[in-house]
């Protein structure tokens, strides 16, 4: 059973996996991370995205990425509009544990539901050129849809990363995270921060949505699986490291595709939820943890 | 002495269960009842740990179907009668609830919250692999003949059910009017000032978690006698997470009696959308009522009842 080449093309396979674990998980990782607003409804977003490039596959023929360009500001809008009614409603009164959790679970299960209720639980895919095509280096394969996926997964990550460090807003977000009431004294408001920042998380879900349906056919429930994953990526990262991110979501890619390979997919998302006890219990500082 | 006037209430709940057994002649009425007991347990199980210590539970799910697979093991095994299946499914889902408090809940609480959505869905994984209790296939299961005064096993599991759901609600009263309780409270209120005033959060909340954990185990304990019929999808499903949320926070979470007001009364609106209308729509629904008791009347039906009152005699 086992074999080198399958070893190989398991780990080769798990990290571009890992390169679209991390699109899922950027959003989380600044919204979770710096802003500290535990949007649990986030992997919602990401099924949301998901829908909305195969309706605009299925009735115009759109790419899957090139809808997602064209969706991606309606997102964020979206994004901007949530997290206006989760700061009125908790953050203002200082009460936004344990009801924003219950905020946001609600919102994820409304979604999934009306999504149920529209589409069915039917499998739904997208057609475009690169998917079911690879192509071959040596013994192991490489296929289309994982490497479209992974390729823009890593710039997304790099785009969120120059975001943080070069521009006004992203090192704002950055100081969030460190002081807002310093903030506050230098004259930013740290509420218009965080909903731009918030705003940019959605986004950046929709995104993960078009490249979640690429790799894979989608249903609405499916999202339920991913939030272990990203809480797992995000804390193994270290809440709020961009690059620490990356790194656990390749991680947990090829720990899922070595799983999968070796004693069968069905055991994978047990995986994801290992890690997270684990790192939970031994340093939940994460490994790029500040 | 009002411990003393609810017992008697009690008693003539479980009496009053138990006449209805011997009048009523639809099945469907057990059934739909049995479906709101259940939801009363669940409810308040859940409350005991998220409205008294403020840590929210979004594995209920998981929980309640570790008892649902507790039993359907005891039964394949050594066809383990209920009361046996009841004992066990609260020690292993109790067990789940210690293991899970121990290793989460001394970090921040979203992280016990997160840990408890992922656990479901591995714990699903699990069960859609193990065969012997049925996989992904489900299994179908074989009730007993019913006990001497009954005359059929679903009156029979509604007045279990009814005492289970008495069980729940006198537990957390108990809770509720005891130094653990006020501990509870003062955790919820201000864990760090507790902390400092010699509270023993730690050890608190775990009792919390293990407590929660195992009458949500005893809950699903009687399932498969009560459907016959167990697979991943039924006994996994979300609504449970859903409802046994949403059912304390519309009812109010700060005391024993708010869960019990939303089971009741979320509990009976489903049963009655289930038939009339589709359950998907009525899920949709749920949704929609907690999000909007969340934002808008986060204290709860007892909360507006309470701020009606005080501004009533004035």
């Amino acid at each position: 059973m086992f074999s080198l080449d399958l070893l190989l093309n398991a780990i080769v396979a798990g990290v571009l996996l890992g390169g679209f674990y991390a699109a899922v998980s950027l959003g989380i990782s600044v919204t979770f991370g710096l802003l500290d607003v535990v949007n649990i409804a986030h992997p919602v977003f990401v099924i949301l995205g998901a829908y909305t490039a195969f309706v605009l596959n299925n009735a115009y023929g759109l790419d899957p990425l090139l809808a997602s360009l064209l969706f991606v500001p309606l997102f964020f809008v979206i994004g901007i509009g949530v997290y206006q009614v989760y700061y009125l409603s908790f953050e203002k009164k200082g009460e936004s544990s344990l009801r924003g959790l219950v905020f946001f679970f609600g919102l994820l299960f409304i979604v999934e539901v009306a999504l149920l209720l529209k589409f069915g639980v039917d499998y739904r895919l997208v057609e475009a050129p690169y998917i079911g095509r690879s192509f071959q280096i040596g013994e192991v394969g490489i296929a289309y849809r994982l490497l479209v996926p992974f390729l823009v997964g890593i710039l997304m990550t790099a785009a969120i990363a120059l975001f943080l460090s070069r521009t006004f807003y992203g090192r704002a977000a950055m100081g969030v995270a460190q002081d807002a009431l310093a903030l506050r004294l230098m004259g930013v408001d740290p509420v218009r921060i965080k909903t731009i920042v918030f705003g940019l998380g959605i986004a950046t879900a929709s995104v993960a949505g078009a490249l979640l349906i690429i790799i894979s056919p989608v249903e609405p429930s499916i999202g339920r699986a991913y939030i272990g994953r990203v809480f797992a990526i995000t804390v193994l990262g270290g809440l709020g490291s961009i690059g620490g991110t990356l790194a656990a979501a390749v991680i947990l890619g090829v720990a899922e595709s070595l799983t999968s390979t070796f004693s069968g997919p069905s055991w994978s998302l047990a995986v994801s939820f290992g890690i997270l006890l684990l790192v939970l219990a031994v340093r939940p500082a994460g490994l790029f943890g500040r | 002495m009002r411990g003393r006037w609810l017992l008697i209430l009690a008693a003539l709940l479980l009496a009053g269960a138990i006449v209805v057994t011997r009048t009523v002649d639809n099945r469907y009425v057990y059934f739909a009842g049995y479906g709101i007991l259940q939801y009363v347990v669940l409810a308040t199980a859940w409350n005991i740990l998220g409205g008294y210590t403020g840590y929210v539970n979004f594995g209920t799910g998981g929980f309640f179907a570790l008892g649902v697979y507790t039993s359907v093991f005891l039964i394949r095994a050594v066809k383990a009668p209920l009361p046996v299946q009841i004992v066990a499914a609260g020690l292993v889902a109790g067990l789940l609830g210690l293991g899970i408090g121990y290793l989460t809940l001394r970090l921040r609480g979203t992280f016990f919250s997160i840990s408890t959505l992922a656990l479901a869905v591995v714990l699903e994984t699990i069960m859609v692999n193990w065969e012997y209790v049925g996989g992904a296939r489900g299994t179908s299961v074989i009730r007993p003949a019913p006990m001497v005064p009954f005359d059929n096993y679903p009156s029979f599991l509604f007045v279990v059910m009814t005492l289970l759901a008495l069980g729940a609600v006198a537990t957390a009263w108990l809770i509720e009017h005891s130094k653990i309780g006020r501990g509870f409270a003062a955790i919820r209120d201000n864990e760090e000032a507790a902390e400092c005033m010699g509270v023993p959060t730690l050890r608190l909340k775990l009792l919390a978690t293990t407590v929660s954990g195992a009458l949500m185990g005893v809950a699903g304990a009687p399932f498969p006698y009560y459907l016959t019929f167990v697979d991943p999808v039924s006994t996994f499903n979300l609504s449970y997470a859903v409802n046994s949320l949403a059912m304390p926070m519309v009812g109010g979470t700060t005391s024993w009696l708010g869960p019990v007001i939303g089971a009741i009364l979320l509990g009976t609106v489903q049963q009655l959308a289930t038939v009339t209308i589709s359950s998907e729509l009525n899920l949709l629904l749920v949704g929609l009522v907690l999000v909007a008791f969340v934002v808008l009347a986060p204290e709860g039906i007892l909360g507006l009842v309470r701020r009606l009152a005080r501004r009533g005699p004035a």
